[in-house]
């Protein structure tokens, strides 16, 4: 057989043989907002790897963490481990963990042809549970699911999951936006309202109780419990292959469209930005982003941050922003003692946990 | 699903126009921009429809 032969057969079966994984950081290496959090208990993307974003409702506490507990070939996993119990969920709780798909970015899918592509996802996992958990596909454009499930076999082990889902020849597709069209979600711990149904194998309306249906475990039935995940691949065609590793830079390139951070760890004076004195009590700073980002942003920081110049002004109280695009921002801050028109640095104010970030995340 | 826990929020103007919104979401101080495709806004607009929040006016 010719080697084009065999490539073309191959083909068929991984039809993406070049760039293959639509997950972004799915090895888990980039985590911006910072490596641990202790107390997890709501909705919210936490100081843990970037694009991954924890949906909890009443359904106990959590310590998570950008873990260096990983499996050959890894260095990091996403670590979530159970810190305050809920062993008996109300029916309304719930602990999910998504990541999400712009529609531009899912249009090779075919979704909504008769085309419709298979999806393969494949990961490592681990946990000190075992049992049965649900992965979701979620089509959130035309509010539809389908359902695979993967076993934690052996305790305390990382283990590797495939699964194979088809694609959905029944929905109006994707729209080719930058909104949010698909998503991963890993169910891992509910009450009934979504664990009464029957997880659908098949695309079909979502509802609610199918969601958490074929999970046999709850991370938050004990304190001891934790699970972790790293590798987390999802690609076109029937077959799961080989993890895609893409370099830090790459995967954190992918991460800034969503979230652009600046710290001071590195100098507890360190600079941000640059930029003008409007009038005497008006500074705005430039701020350009290393990549476009998906949406503009919401600005977040937290200081003591300064105005460094002819007049230098600690402790800045009123920072917000002023002119903003998906490209740059002019953040503005209103302290006193200025001149119009003199240059001004925006940076720490002699502390190592100072923090400036644009969001975009879906 | 649960959403966010929004404790303030105020307009910020530039030149007469808003321009963002100045607001605590979750306990963090927050800048947002008025852009229907970002999250908190979309999450404050939701609010400001269902009666749950209000947004004050910019200081002039």
């Amino acid at each position: 057989m010719s080697k084009a032969r065999q490539l073309a057969d191959f083909s068929d079966i991984a039809p993406d043989i070049g760039r293959r994984n639509l997950i972004i950081n799915g090895a888990m290496q980039v985590a911006q907002r910072g490596t641990s959090e202790t107390g997890v208990t709501s909705m919210k993307y936490a100081n843990a790897p970037d694009h991954y974003q924890l949906v909890i409702n009443n359904m106990g506490a959590y310590t998570v963490s950008q873990s260096t507990d990983a499996p050959d070939g890894f260095a990091n996993s996403y670590k979530i481990q159970c810190t305050t119990a809920d062993a008996s969920p109300a029916a309304g709780d719930y602990f999910f963990f998504w990541t999400k798909h712009e529609g531009q970015d899912v249009q090779h899918l075919k979704f909504g042809t008769a085309s419709a592509q298979q999806l393969s996802l494949s990961f490592w996992v681990k946990s000190n549970m075992t049992g049965t958990w649900q992965v979701n596909f979620r089509d959130k454009d035309n509010g539809r699911l389908i359902t695979g499930t993967y076993t934690t076999n052996s305790a305390d082990t990382w283990e590797y999951k495939t699964i194979t889902v088809d694609g959905d020849t029944g929905s109006s597709g994707f729209t080719n936006d930058n909104n949010e069209s698909f998503s991963l979600e890993f169910p891992l711990g509910a009450g009934t309202d979504f664990t009464s149904g029957t997880a659908p194998t098949a695309w079909e309306g979502s509802v609610n109780a199918n969601r958490a249906a074929s999970n046999t475990v709850n991370i938050a039935s004990s304190t001891s419990n934790y699970w972790a995940i790293t590798g987390v691949q999802l690609e076109v065609g029937s077959v799961a292959t080989p993890f895609e590793h893409r370099s830090y830079g790459e995967e954190l390139a992918l991460c800034q469209r969503y979230l652009y951070w600046w710290d001071s760890t590195g100098s507890n004076y360190a600079f941000f930005a640059s930029g003008p004195a409007q009038d005497t009590d008006d500074l705005r700073y430039l701020v350009n982003y290393p990549v476009q980002m998906r949406a503009t942003p919401t600005l977040g920081y937290n200081g003591p941050l300064r105005s460094f110049g002819r007049v230098t002004v600690n402790g800045l109280s009123s920072v917000s922003l002023n002119v903003q695009t998906q490209f740059s921002s002019a953040i503005r801050v209103e302290d006193t003692g200025h001149a119009a028109g003199e240059p001004y640095l925006l940076g720490a104010q002699n502390t190592y946990s100072a923090y400036i970030y644009f969001e975009a995340e879906l | 699903m649960k959403q966010m826990n929004i404790t303030s929020a105020k307009y910020n103007s530039s030149e007469g126009e808003n321009v963002s919104i100045n607001c605590t979401i979750d306990g963090q101080q927050l800048s947002v921009p008025l852009d229907p495709a970002n999250r908190h806004y979309a999450e404050i607009m939701r609010q400001v429809e269902a009666g749950e929040l209000t947004i004050q006016d910019a200081e002039s």
